[in-house]
């Protein structure tokens, strides 16, 4: 068990709401990006002499083109509705965490610079000058936000505190105030090829390695092709999936579930990432040009196929944004569309949820299961926050919540879900999406995996669960870390193919 | 005419100006603004047909708030239904002759300024009672509030206590409606109640009761979730294909 430096929340039956506590968590502060990375970027690396200026300059520039942004700083009455639904304040009682508070630090500064009320009488509807002491603020606050949408579920007017955040870290970035660990991914993604920054050697390598423990172990010789071209299915997967645990396992379930199809595919060392930090950071330009990695290895291999592996914002980004940034979809009637779409195979959704393949294989009775395997776990599912709220699965609305569930109860034998309101489209996140994921804000994490930790407790006593399915490569990273602070095993900890890879017969 | 007829003669042609040309704007402003991304809070409706369902049911029932919190629900519910029947019943006051329906709902109107100022005095009451509430409350929310529910308590006492001069009233915005003004009746009570709805209808454009247009424009509640069937791209960023293609 790590030794925390802080207070680690305890575990009770419901999570009740907290007294607001001032300032809780105002010393949180995640390393500051440094100046290699941010010239990369192509942001100031410090606060200049117009960090003001600018700062201002690219609020409004977002103000003009994001109509989310423009309309969710004016409509919010602070009527109270979202106030206790994030899990960072559920966590920590700090009212900067209310999302409501959150949108404040921002709303204030709009208020002053872009309304009139809040030019000519600042102290009536809360408006307040834009100082470094702010910048700090948003800096802390923004960076204990993983933009998970929870409270934009609850929100009368739809108002999604993420649309805020990624504005405030694009504002932020523009001042000369970048997070060092996402912007040091963004840099490694666009320069190597993935996240984790391993070069195409090291993956090939490693996907050799994989075949061989998977034909020592089962026998059969199951492939893992890099950049195949002609391959039918281009799998882009998250970096974490090639040598991270639990990741790794939920891949060899995914090699096994093509290898019983019987279909070509492959990976791409170009496209060796489904993650895209550019979301989490709210530029535009960064989430197109890292997008625009997958429709270039898609056009090179020449892919009938896209298919995204376990990763939550992974696939907000694919199912929601690839069509308007890269093009893999449909609809599109311009040059830059139906070029791609010439090539795609019209008869699947573009891109596709590996967990739509797997179910429509085992619907189709391709896939055979040998579901005592699996009887050594209990298993409940954690639904990933940008899948529940940001995405969808099948055709139906809410597949995203049914889909990932039939997979399971049809690979293995014991499952229960969580109380119903810590799932579906009431799903807590886990704490370390959205770009917090470090170490540097280990403390945010295990803050905010309090109300997950909670539900999860409840069904672990009451049903003894024992393991925590899951669809996202950043909620394994997360878990894996903070189970050990609640008391849990970390190995309690896994991937849903991974349970398919443990049933599933190969011939 | 009086200094009284001119005053309010003046006022209100102005809050209506204020209003109307404020709001116009805002719409205006709002939709001219791109939305780059499909954002649809998830699960949502994949047609437009259910985006219009979605969008009447959080207009008409509030559905996400009823999912978030009860008594803000019931609170808010009740004060915006009372609003809206108060509001109809006051139809009567600018036309001759008075439709039907007006008619019809007039003991209605009356009896939901009760339930108007309940739910206000509900929201007000937690904006004090209710720490996170508190903690994230402006000044100008409870003017706000202090606002309607002055409001609310005038027109109520000129409905249930001191009656006013109807007939005077309705002759006096009759005339505003036709240019041919009329006296303003010389009532206190009628005279706050005039003056409070003034400020409301001008400061309506440029304050946080822009809501009301605002949740039109919501892209997470206005979006339908069908973004691998259709390409969904706005100008600024159509721009940046045409330099890749």
């Amino acid at each position: 068990m790590a030794a925390a430096e802080f207070e680690v929340p305890t575990l009770t039956e419901y999570v009740d709401v907290p007294k607001i506590k001032e300032g809780a968590m105002a010393h949180v502060k995640s390393f500051v990006s440094p100046q290699v990375t941010q010239e990369f970027m192509g942001y100031p690396w410090a606060l200049g002499e117009d960090w003001k200026e600018r700062a201002l300059f690219k609020m409004g520039d977002l103000l003009g083109k994001y109509r989310s942004l423009r309309v969710f700083m004016d409509a919010c009455v602070h009527c109270g509705a979202c106030t206790d639904k994030c899990h960072y304040f559920l966590g920590t009682a700090d009212p900067n965490n209310m999302p409501v508070a959150r949108q404040e630090l921002m709303r204030k500064v709009y208020r002053r610079y872009f309304t009139l009320p809040g030019k000519i009488a600042p102290w009536l509807v809360g408006a307040e000058d834009l100082t470094q002491e702010t910048l700090e603020k948003w800096y802390s606050y923004y960076h204990q936000c993983s933009e998970c949408r929870r409270c934009s579920v609850y929100c009368p007017y739809g108002i999604d505190t993420a649309e805020i955040t990624m504005a405030g870290r694009e504002i932020l970035n523009y001042a000369g105030m970048g997070q060092k660990y996402s912007n040091e991914i963004l840099v490694k993604v666009q320069k190597i090829g993935n996240n984790l920054g391993l070069p195409g050697p090291a993956l090939e390598d490693t996907l050799a390695g994989l075949e061989e423990d998977i034909e020592a172990d089962t026998g059969v010789p199951v492939k893992m092709p890099l950049d195949v071209e002609g391959a039918e299915i281009l799998l882009v997967t998250p970096s974490a999936d090639f040598f991270s645990e639990p990741h790794v396992e939920s891949l060899i379930g995914y090699a096994k579930v093509f290898h019983a199809a019987g279909v070509s595919w492959t990976l791409s060392s170009k496209a060796s990432e489904a993650g895209n930090f550019g979301l989490f950071n709210g530029s535009y330009e960064t989430m197109r040009t890292v997008a625009m990695r997958i429709r270039d290895a898609a056009l090179e291999l020449g892919c009938k196929r896209i298919i995204v592996g376990e990763c939550g914002h992974a696939w907000r980004v694919a199912y929601s944004f690839w069509n308007t940034l890269n093009g893999v979809g449909y609809g599109g009637d311009d040059p830059f569309a139906r070029k791609l779409q010439e090539q795609l195979d019209s008869r699947y959704p573009q891109p596709m949820h590996i967990c739509e393949y797997t179910w429509d294989l085992i619907q189709q009775g391709v896939l055979k299961f040998d579901k005592s395997a699996n009887d050594d776990r209990v298993i409940t599912f954690h639904d990933s926050c940008n899948v529940s709220r940001g995405s969808r699965m099948g055709t139906e609305p809410g597949g995203q919540f049914t889909i990932p569930r039939n997979i399971i109860r049809a690979v293995a034998n014991n499952f229960h879900d969580m109380d119903a309101d810590t799932i579906g489209e009431a799903t807590f996140c886990c704490g370390g999406g959205g770009g917090l994921l470090t170490d540097d804000l280990i403390e945010v994490r295990v803050k905010g995996a309090y109300p997950r930790m909670n539900a999860f407790n409840n069904v672990a006593k009451g049903r003894q669960v024992n393991f925590l399915a899951l669809i996202c490569a950043i909620c394994k990273a997360q878990f894996t870390k903070v189970f050990p602070y609640y008391g849990f095993d970390r190995n309690m900890v896994g991937g849903v193919h991974q349970l398919v890879s443990t049933a599933i017969k190969l011939d | 005419m009086t200094s009284l007829t001119f005053f309010y003669t003046g006022l209100l042609y102005f809050a209506t100006l204020v209003l109307f040309g404020g709001l116009a704007y805002r719409i205006y402003e709002y939709s001219r603004t791109p939305a780059p991304l499909k954002i649809p809070t998830t699960p949502a409706p994949t047609t437009n047909s259910g985006v219009v369902l979605r969008m009447a049911r959080e207009v008409a029932l509030f559905e996400s708030l009823f999912k978030s919190n009860k008594w803000i629900w019931l609170f808010g519910w009740l004060f915006h239904v009372g609003l809206a029947l108060v509001l109809l019943r006051h139809v009567r006051y600018f036309q001759e002759p008075v439709w039907f329906w007006v008619e019809f709902i007039q003991p209605f109107g009356k009896y939901a300024s009760f339930a108007m100022v309940a739910g206000l005095a509900g929201l007000w009451a937690r904006r004090f009672l209710v720490d996170r509430v508190r903690y994230i409350s402006t000044p100008s929310d409870h003017l706000i509030l202090a606002l309607l529910i002055g409001i609310g308590l005038s027109g109520m006492l000129m409905t249930f206590v001191a009656h006013t001069d109807i007939v005077a009233l309705k002759a006096f915005m009759l005339g505003l409606m036709t240019f041919d003004f009329q006296p303003m009746p010389a009532d206190a009570v009628l005279m706050a109640h005039l003056f409070l709805v003034a400020l409301l209808m001008i400061i309506f454009p440029i304050s946080k009761l822009l809501h009301a247009p605002g949740i039109f424009f919501s892209p997470t509640r206005n979006q339908a979730d069908n973004p691998r069937e259709t390409r969904h791209i706005a100008p600024w960023a159509a721009a940046l294909d045409r330099d890749k293609a």
